[in-house]
């Protein structure tokens, strides 16, 4: 019995000692890693808008968008991060729509767990790319065949689940913005 | 003498990846090119250098019923931390070794030298072992990483090595049987070295 208590004692001093370790290394690095994911989100930005000259992050609801100002100051576009539950772990996706919210311009996985060779490819350029000019209303469709429609996006085979997962986090979030009246303006 | 070349054997005699095959999830997956195999190889060796450190240390207080609870709990923070310092400071190699590096907490190296070394040793000759078997890993992985790249896209580091005008570039390489087909080469070409 002695002997069990000593077990437990031990144990529970070390994961508390690696705990106090873990949280310490977290604080310090956690502004850093902060400041890397906004980058990361601008430079997708970036890479998938064209010809806007300002960005203006604001919140709805619970979800980022950033309003992409042109030459003339008028809206051109959103982009917006959205996330969801994917087959590992959350899958983040960032996406940018024109004005009156029903084309999608791009889309770019800014963060996510799935499957190395076959979830995460959702990640690769042929993937990614069917996004390119989405008509998103009235809803994104998944499909296994050929798409025949321009709101339809084919699956990855393999990895139906992350293909679902990255169509439905974008349409629910589309949809939550389009509620909110994003698009209205 | 005899004791130290038994401390620096995971250098070649028991190299981790060609000898004792341990670790093939992420010598098979992360070596698509150097750059992935170097900082997965630093990220190895540092865990599996401090991780030893502790173990050895601590070996006479940990009763032997929780001792891999112990030990997996020390080599998991010790992941966690090469994850957070990656994510903070090379946010695109983070995202490049993908879950590989949290990967490397279930890596039987580790826990092998955790346990059939550190635990039973004195601190010195645990962390010398910690070293030779880390800096072996290393150099299985980089020279492996090296191999498929050049022969995958023809550049190393992004360095040119063949050119395409008389190279064409074996995708293969670089795609998952590439890694088989590079490692069989390379434990054969081992195993004939050893003489065995």
């Amino acid at each position: 019995m002695r002997f069990n208590l000593k077990g437990i004692f031990v144990l529970a001093i070390t994961c508390s000692l690696c705990g106090f370790l873990l949280s310490l290394v977290y604080s310090s690095a956690k502004d850093k890693i902060k400041d890397n994911q906004k980058k990361a989100i601008y430079q997708a930005i970036e890479k998938i808008a064209k010809g806007y000259k300002e960005v203006v992050p604001i919140k709805v609801r619970s979800i980022d968008v950033y309003k992409l100002i042109d030459e003339k100051e008028k809206i051109m576009g959103y982009a917006f991060l959205v996330e969801g539950q994917g087959y590992q772990d959350k899958i983040k996706i960032l996406g940018v729509i024109n004005k009156s919210g029903t084309t999608l311009k791009g889309i770019e996985i800014i963060d996510s767990k799935e499957t190395p060779g076959l979830g995460a490819r959702i990640g690769e350029e042929f993937f990614t790319s069917q996004f390119k000019n989405l008509k998103v209303f009235p809803s994104i469709q998944l499909t296994q065949k050929e798409k025949v429609k321009n709101n339809q996006v084919k699956a990855i085979t393999g990895a139906t689940v992350s293909s679902t997962a990255v169509v439905n986090i974008l349409d629910k979030g589309i949809k939550e913005l389009r509620e909110a009246g994003v698009f209205n303006d | 003498m005899k004791k130290g070349k038994e401390w620096i054997k995971g250098l070649w005699k028991e190299h981790p990846v060609f000898r004792m095959l341990l670790g093939m999830c992420p010598t098979l997956a992360v070596t698509t090119s150097v750059i992935n195999a170097i900082f997965m190889g630093v990220a190895v060796i540092f865990v599996l250098f401090f991780s030893s450190l502790i173990v050895s240390l601590i070996r006479k207080l940990v009763p032997p019923q929780v001792r891999i609870a112990v030990y997996t709990v020390i080599i998991a923070s010790f992941v966690t931390i090469v994850d957070i310092y990656f994510k903070a400071n090379f946010p695109q190699m983070s995202k490049a070794l993908g879950p590989y590096v949290p990967l490397i907490i279930v890596n039987c190296i580790i826990l092998g030298r955790c346990e059939a070394f550190a635990s039973k040793n004195r601190l010195i000759p645990s962390l010398i072992d910690a070293l030779s078997i880390g800096i072996g890993f290393f150099w299985g992985l980089v020279v492996l990483g090296a191999i498929r790249e050049i022969l995958g896209t023809g550049r190393v580091l992004g360095i040119k090595i063949l050119s395409a005008s008389y190279y064409n570039p074996m995708v293969v390489m670089i795609l998952p049987a590439g890694a088989f087909l590079v490692l069989g080469g390379l434990v054969a070409i081992m195993n004939k070295l050893e003489g065995r």
